[in-house]
């Protein structure tokens, strides 16, 4: 005879202690006035060639460094480290994704108030990274035209989990027959109103227009931060 | 696939919640699961069972329950099912929205533990 048993409410967010840990991150980030920005694809997208070239031109005019997350190999930061900007390597083991207690480990030394811009290559993976929040200010999803114009439609979290889609490898578009517009409408589809950008890290395609939206949405949230900081001292 | 990370996160708290209350012995732990939370089921329900392994919890049950994706529609003012997790749009007139108010929870709402 199995013994009664009775209901106890709860209410708690499994993932508590991520999201505790991705707050305090972003109030750091906030307060050191650095401008955090997160990559998500599968593997093979070409998040670290976009990001190499990234920090390459915008080390120009801006303070950047990286964090890259694998599950092995410190292949991708010694790629990234070419563009001179500080890079470091997250290696997660088994685990297929960052998590912002990661982030948080791999940051000391570095003065957040000496940076711009700060990057997390996340591991490559359309599924798992979607959970967690790592304190970034935007969240990017990169796809390549190599990979069908359908992968929206196939993993619509983690497109909805973003808030900008890079399509990447432009230069090959025409190669592989890519349907630009039926790849836009996907997007569309599972993230009404996401903004959509065309780059190629190889031949430097719409590599102007993807810099020009990082420097603005890096401005629009260090002025409405200094705005709301302006506020609340007065 | 990270559901065995998030099943012992679960039994995780599930274990904090137990001890605060005296250490009840807990039979069930309910679950809600949006469908935009990036969690599997079944991968999780699964892991589970190996989460719960040499704990408190083993032999326990985690009974899921799928929350699915509610938006807001401007158009209707109000909140409505979406199409699909394929067409975020408003089951009711069609309007694209991606206004998400409800489906990506992953919430331990409840315990079940022996009198």
């Amino acid at each position: 005879m199995s013994p009664k048993t009775r209901m106890i409410e709860v209410r708690e967010n499994v993932l508590k202690q991520n999201d505790i840990v991705a707050r305090k991150l972003r109030q750091e980030f906030h307060d050191a006035g650095v401008f955090v920005v997160s990559l998500v694809s599968s593997p093979g997208a070409g998040k670290t060639a976009l990001l190499e070239r990234t920090l390459t031109l915008l080390r120009q005019e801006f303070r950047v460094a990286a964090l890259v997350g694998d599950l092995a190999t410190e292949n991708d930061a010694a790629r990234l480290a070419r563009s001179q900007a500080p890079v470091r390597q997250i290696i997660t083991g088994t685990v297929c994704h960052l998590e912002a207690a990661m982030i948080q480990n791999a940051l000391p030394g570095w003065k957040l108030d000496e940076l711009d811009f700060l990057f997390l290559e996340n591991v490559g993976n359309m599924v798992c990274p979607s959970s967690y929040d790592l304190g970034e200010d935007l969240r990017l999803v990169a796809m390549s035209v190599t990979e069908g114009e359908d992968k929206p439609l196939k993993y619509p979290t983690i497109f909805n989990s973003a808030d900008v889609a890079v399509i990447t490898k432009i230069d090959l578009a025409a190669a592989v027959e890519f349907d630009a517009a039926a790849a836009r409408q996907n997007i569309q589809a599972v993230r009404p109103g996401m903004t959509i950008m065309d780059v190629s890290s190889k031949s430097g395609a719409g590599m102007d227009e993807f810099l020009e939206f990082l420097k603005s949405r890096r401005e629009e949230a260090v002025t409405s931060r200094c705005t709301r900081a302006g506020s609340a001292s007065s | 696939m990270h559901e065995l990370s998030i099943a012992m996160s679960i039994v995780e708290l599930a274990q904090e919640e137990s001890a605060r209350r005296g250490g009840v012995q807990i039979k069930a732990v309910h679950l809600r699961l949006g469908l935009l939370s990036g969690v599997v089921k079944d991968a999780l329900l699964s892991s589970y069972e190996m989460a719960c392994g040499n704990t408190h919890l083993e032999g326990s049950r985690l009974i899921v329950e799928e929350v699915p994706v509610i938006v807001f529609c401007r158009q209707c003012d109000g909140q409505r099912p979406v199409h699909s997790t394929q067409m975020f749009s408003c089951s009711e007139c069609g309007t694209p929205t991606g206004e998400i108010v409800q489906g990506k929870e992953l919430l331990v709402v409840g315990l079940e533990v022996e009198e």
